[in-house]
C-alpha cells in the first residue's frame, strides 16, 4: 500500500432536521486501499460518502481530494474527481440496455451515440476485469448481481478511480459476494481506490484493508485490518456494548402440530419448474422450523401458500388442525398467523403512512384500537407509543411517515406489529436480512421468545449459522422441493451444504 | 450557477399555501400578456370575469349551480384516485346517471309521486356505480388496465343517451330530448336558480370526509393506494375494495347527473355530456384527494366558467378566448404542484479549487 492519501475527509458534521448524522468525521483514503466503513444502520455511512458524490453539502468540515482542497456539489463535480459510488439502490433504466444505461447522463454525449464503438469499449472493460457485461443486454433480464457489476463498469467507464460501495453485498448471494470480492482486487492492483460499506463484519476481514467504524454519526475506531484478532471487539465498538454471540433458548417441548402441509404444490406459468414440489411438513407448537436454501428455490412461495397470499394447485394446508387450504389472507390472519414478509418495504410497510398507523395495521379491525368501524385515534396513540417503547423503535415521532426510518427500524416497526397481533403461528422471511448487529439481536431475539410461548414458527433464512442458532429442526429447499429435515443438532454445515446444491441425502 | 430541483422529504405544509397564490398571480400575468397582444384590457377583463361570476345575485346563483355538478364529480373522481384507480370515465358516469333517472321519471310513472325523485335519485346513483363497477371488477380480476377502459365507457354512454335522445326516448314534440320530467319530481328551488341539491352534496362531502379519515374502511383505501402489496399481506381484500371503491365513484357522479337533471334540465338532451367528469379531473387533483377542500376548488372553477362566459357578452371576446384564459389560469396552478413536493437549489458552478495542503 502506498502511502499517499487520495480522499481526505476532515471534521465533517452533517446535520438533518432532529438527527447529527456526521459529526467530526474524519477520514482518509489510501491508493490502492479498501477502507471498510463499518457501522449499524442509521450510523451514517451513507451520509458521509454522499458528500463525496455531492448529494449532500457537509455543514462543517473540509474534503481534500489528492491534497487539493475540493467543493463537491454534485455527482458530476465527483465524477470530475474521479470519485464514483454504487448506492444501496441502483440507479439503472430497467427497460434499456446495459450500452444505453452506461453512457445515460455522459457529459458531452452525441445526440445518437455510436453504439459500436461504446460497445467495443464495454466489452473491452467488462473483459479486464472479469465483469462479464454484455453491452446489449437489457437490465431487467439481468440477475441482481449483474445490474451491480454494470454500476461498477459504468463507473469505470467514467474513468473512476475512488470507488464508493454501498453495502454492495447486502443483495447478493454468497457466491457473488466472492466474485466481487475478486473484481475489487482486481481493480486495486491498477491503483483504484475503494471504500466499502457494510454492517456485516465478517465480511471487512475477506474485503478490506483498514476498517473504520462508525457509531451514532462519530468515528470510533480505525483499525488496520490486519490487526483484528477478534470480531467481538469490532462488534462491541460498532454497537458500544456486548453483543451476544449466542442466545438464550429455553427448553425444547414440542406440543401439538399447528402447521402442516400435505403434497401442496405451485405452478406458475411464468417459471418452468413449479414453486412448489409436493411439499410436506409439520411445525409442533413451542418449535422453530428453520428453511435452508439458496434464495429463489422456494422460500417465498411456501410463506405465500401459508399466508393465503400465493393459490395452492394441488396439496392441503391445515393451520391448527383446521383445513385452510386456498383461504384469503383475511382468514389466515384471523386463524392466528403472523407474517414477517420477505420484503419489507414492498410487503411489509405502507411508507407514506405514519410508524403508529403501521403498527395497527393488524389490531385496527379490533376493538382494541376502533370502535364501531371508527378508528379511535387516541388508542391508536397509546398503542404505538407502547409498541415503540417495547421494540426500541427509533423513529422521531409516531406520526412520522415509515419511510423515513432506517432499515433496521422498519423491521422492528413489522417485527412489533406480527409480533405484539401472533396468535400461535408466526411465518418470518429473511427476518433479519440486512439488518445490523443490534437490530438482527432483537429480531431473533423476540422470535425465540415466540417460539418459548408455545408458537409454531417457520424461520426462513440463507444464513446457516443463524439457522442452526435458532431453529429446532431444519429443512432444506432445492427446486421447490423440501430435500430432507434434520433436527438442528445434526444438520453440519456440510450436510446442508450439500443437501442445498441439490444433492440427494441417497447420494451423500 | 445552476439550478438544481431536490425531492422534499415531506411535503412543505408553507408552500402548500404559497404556492396556489404564487400560482395565481403568475396566471394572472400570462393571461394579461395574451390580452394585451389581443388588445384588449386586461384589468377590465379580470374584472369582467369576477364580476361575471359573483357580480350580482343572479350571477351567484349560477356559479353555485354550475358548481354542484363538478363537486359531485370531483369527490367521485377523488375516491377512485386514492386507490391509484385512474378513473377517467367520471364523464360517462355522469352521464349514466342522468340516463339512470330520466328512465325512472319517464316510465316509472306508477309509483307514488312522492316516491319518484328519490328512486330516480337512487337509480342514477346505481346507473353511475355500475358505470364505474364495470371497469373496477374489469381491474380486479383480470388486471384490465382502468385508464382506457373508462375513457372509453364515456364514449358508449355518450352513444347510448345520444341514442335515447335522439330515438327510443324522444318528446313526441321537437327533434331530440326526452319529454320533462314530472314537476312533482323536480328538485326544488332554494334561492333563486338555487336548489335544494347543494344539500346532498354537502351532507355527501361529510360523509365522505368520515368515511375516508375516520373510518376502518378509509384506513383500508389509503393502505391500499399507499401500497396494495403491503395492504394485502394485513389481509385487506384488494379486488373488494377496488370493486366497492369504483361503484361508489361512479354513483356519486351519476347522481351528480341526477341531481343536476332533476333540478335544472328536467330532461336528458343534448348537452349532458358537458365536460363535468374531465373537470372533476382537475378538481380531485388540486384539492389534493380531500373532500372538504374539493368545494373551494369546485366553485373556483365553476366561476372560472361563468365568469368567462361573461367574456363573450360583455367583452365581446370570442369564446375561444375565455377558453384559452381558463387553460392559462390553470396551468401555473397545476405546474406549481412541484413545489409542494420539490425544493429549488441554486448551487455554485466552479468544483475546485487549489489550496495548499
Ligand atoms: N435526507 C435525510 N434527511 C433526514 N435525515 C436523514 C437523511 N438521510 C439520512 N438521515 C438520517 O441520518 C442518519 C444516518 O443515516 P445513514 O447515513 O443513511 O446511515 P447508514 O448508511 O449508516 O445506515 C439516520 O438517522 C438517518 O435517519
Ligand atoms: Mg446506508
Amino acid at each position: 500500500m502506498e502511502n499517499t492519501p487520495v480522499v481526505q475527509m476532515r471534521n465533517i458534521t452533517k446535520r438533518f432536521p432532529g438527527v447529527i448524522a456526521n459529526e467530526g468525521v474524519d477520514l482518509t483514503l489510501h491508493k490502492g486501499e479498501v477502507l471498510a466503513l463499518l457501522g449499524e444502520n442509521g450510523a451514517g455511512k451513507s451520509t458521509l460518502m454522499n458528500m463525496l458524490v455531492g448529494l449532500y453539502r457537509p455543514d462543517e468540515g473540509e474534503i481534500y481530494v489528492n491534497c487539493k482542497k475540493a467543493t463537491i456539489n454534485s455527482p458530476q463535480d465527483s465524477m470530475a474527481l474521479g470519485i464514483g459510488m454504487i448506492h444501496q439502490e441502483f440507479m439503472l433504466v430497467g427497460n434499456l440496455s446495459v450500452a444505453e444505461n452506461i453512457v445515460l447522463g455522459l457529459p458531452g454525449l452525441e445526440i445518437k451515440p455510436n453504439f459500436t464503438e461504446i460497445g467495443k469499449r464495454i466489452i473491452e472493460l467488462s473483459n479486464k476485469y472479469d465483469l462479464g457485461v454484455k453491452p446489449d443486454s437489457i437490465i431487467d433480464d439481468l440477475t441482481v448481481g449483474e445490474q451491480q457489476r454494470v454500476e461498477i463498469l459504468k463507473l469505470l467507464y467514467r474513468g473512476a478511480n475512488i470507488l464508493i460501495l454501498d453495502e454492495p453485498t447486502a443483495v447478493l448471494t454468497p457466491g457473488e459476494s466472492k466474485e466481487l470480492n475478486s473484481i475489487i482486487k482486481k481493480m486495486l492492483s491498477e491503483g483504484k481506490s475503494a471504500v466499502f460499506i457494510t454492517h456485516k463484519m465478517n465480511e471487512v476481514l475477506d474485503f478490506s484493508d483498514t476498517v473504520q467504524v462508525l457509531r451514532k454519526g462519530k468515528n470510533v475506531g480505525t483499525r488496520a485490518t490486519s490487526t483484528i484478532t477478534k470480531l467481538q471487539d469490532i462488534a462491541n465498538l460498532m454497537v458500544g456494548r456486548d453483543v451476544l454471540f449466542s442466545l438464550e433458548k429455553g427448553e425444547f417441548k414440542p406440543g401439538e402440530v399447528k402447521v402442516e402441509l400435505k403434497d401442496v404444490t405451485c405452478i406458475t406459468n411464468t417459471s418452468p419448474r413449479p414453486l412448489l414440489d409436493h411439499v410436506n411438513l409439520q411445525i409442533r407448537s413451542g418449535e422453530i422450523l428453520g428453511i435452508a436454501g439458496v434464495a429463489g428455490n422456494g422460500q417465498q412461495a411456501l410463506s405465500e401458500v401459508i399466508t393465503g397470499l400465493r393459490r395452492t394447485c394441488e396439496g392441503h394446508i391445515f393451520l391448527n388442525g383446521i383445513e385452510m387450504t386456498n383461504k384469503t389472507p383475511l382468514q389466515v390472519i384471523n386463524s392466528g398467523v403472523s407474517h414477517i414478509p420477505a420484503d419489507r418495504n414492498k410487503m411489509g410497510i405502507v411508507g407514506d403512512m405514519s410508524v403508529g398507523e403501521n403498527l395497527s395495521m393488524k389490531k385496527y379491525r379490533t376493538e382494541e384500537l376502533t370502535q364501531h368501524n371508527i378508528v379511535n385515534k387516541s388508542l391508536i396513540k397509546v398503542f404505538a407509543n407502547k409498541l415503540i417503547k417495547t421494540f426500541t423503535i427509533k423513529t422521531p415521532t409516531q406520526y412520522t411517515n415509515a419511510k423515513f426510518l432506517s432499515g433496521g427500524n422498519i423491521q422492528k416497526t413489522i417485527l412489533a406489529r406480527e409480533i405484539d397481533s401472533c396468535k400461535g403461528i408466526l411465518i418470518a422471511v429473511y427476518p433479519s436480512r440486512g439488518l445490523d448487529v443490534g437490530a438482527t439481536e432483537t429480531v431473533r431475539k423476540n422470535i425465540i421468545a415466540q417460539r418459548d410461548k408455545g408458537a409454531a414458527v417457520l424461520f426462513v433464512s440463507e444464513e446457516l449459522d443463524e439457522l442452526q442458532m435458532v431453529s429446532d429442526r431444519i429443512a432444506v429447499m432445492y427446486e421447490g422441493r423440501i430435500m430432507d429435515v434434520m433436527d438442528t443438532k445434526d444438520a453440519t454445515t456440510e450436510k446442508i451444504g450439500l443437501l442445498m446444491a441439490g444433492v440427494e441425502r441417497s447420494d451423500v | 450557477m445552476r439550478l438544481v430541483l431536490e425531492k422534499r422529504n415531506e411535503k412543505s405544509k408553507k408552500m402548500q399555501i404559497l404556492v396556489p397564490i404564487f400560482s395565481l398571480i403568475i396566471s394572472a400575468l400570462l393571461g394579461a400578456i395574451v390580452l394585451l397582444l389581443t388588445n384588449a384590457n386586461p384589468i377590465k377583463t379580470y374584472a369582467t370575469i369576477i364580476h361575471g361570476a359573483f357580480g350580482s345575485p343572479t350571477k351567484i346563483q349560477y356559479t353555485l349551480v354550475k358548481m354542484l355538478p363538478l363537486l359531485m364529480c370531483g369527490l367521485s373522481v377523488g375516491i377512485a384516485f386514492r386507490l391509484k384507480f385512474w378513473n377517467i370515465g367520471a364523464e360517462g358516469q355522469y352521464v349514466m346517471g342522468v340516463i339512470g333517472i330520466t328512465w325512472v321519471m319517464q316510465f316509472w310513472t306508477w309509483l307514488p309521486p312522492i316516491l319518484v325523485l328519490p328512486i330516480a335519485l337512487i337509480m342514477s346513483f346505481a346507473f353511475g356505480g355500475l358505470w364505474g363497477g364495470i371497469p373496477g371488477a374489469l381491474k380486479a380480476h383480470w388486471k384490465v388496465d382502468e385508464t382506457l377502459v373508462t375513457l372509453m365507457m364515456n364514449y358508449i354512454a355518450i352513444g347510448i343517451a345520444e341514442y335515447l335522445y335522439i330515438n327510443a326516448w324522444k318528446a313526441p314534440k321537437g327533434n331530440m330530448g326526452t319529454v320533462k320530467y314530472p314537476e312533482y319530481a323536480w328538485i326544488g328551488k332554494m334561492w333563486g336558480k338555487v336548489h335544494y341539491g347543494i344539500f346532498i352534496a354537502l351532507i355527501l362531502v361529510a360523509v365522505l370526509y368520515f368515511l375516508l379519515y375516520k373510518t376502518r374502511w378509509g384506513f383500508e383505501l389509503n393502505m391500499i393506494g399507499k401500497n396494495s402489496e403491503a395492504a394485502r399481506c394485513q389481509g385487506v381484500s384488494i379486488k373488494r375494495n377496488i370493486i366497492l371503491a369504483m361503484i361508489l365513484s361512479g354513483g356519486i357522479a351519476g347522481l351528480g347527473g341526477g341531481i343536476n337533471s332533476a333540478a335544472v334540465t328536467h330532461c336528458l338532451t343534448k348537452g349532458v355530456d358537458s365536460g363535468y367528469g374531465f373537470t372533476g379531473i382537475l378538481i380531485a387533483w388540486m384539492s389534493n384527494l380531500n373532500p372538504i377542500l374539493s368545494i373551494f376548488i369546485s366553485l373556483f372553477l365553476a366561476a372560472l366558467q361563468t365568469g368567462s362566459d361573461a367574456l363573450q357578452i360583455t367583452m365581446k371576446l370570442p369564446s375561444s378566448m375565455s377558453e384559452v384564459l381558463q387553460g392559462l389560469i390553470l396551468l401555473p396552478l397545476l405546474a406549481g404542484n412541484i413545489f409542494i413536493d420539490h425544493r429549488l437549489r441554486i448551487v455554485e458552478k466552479k468544483s475546485t479549487e487549489a489550496l495548499e495542503e
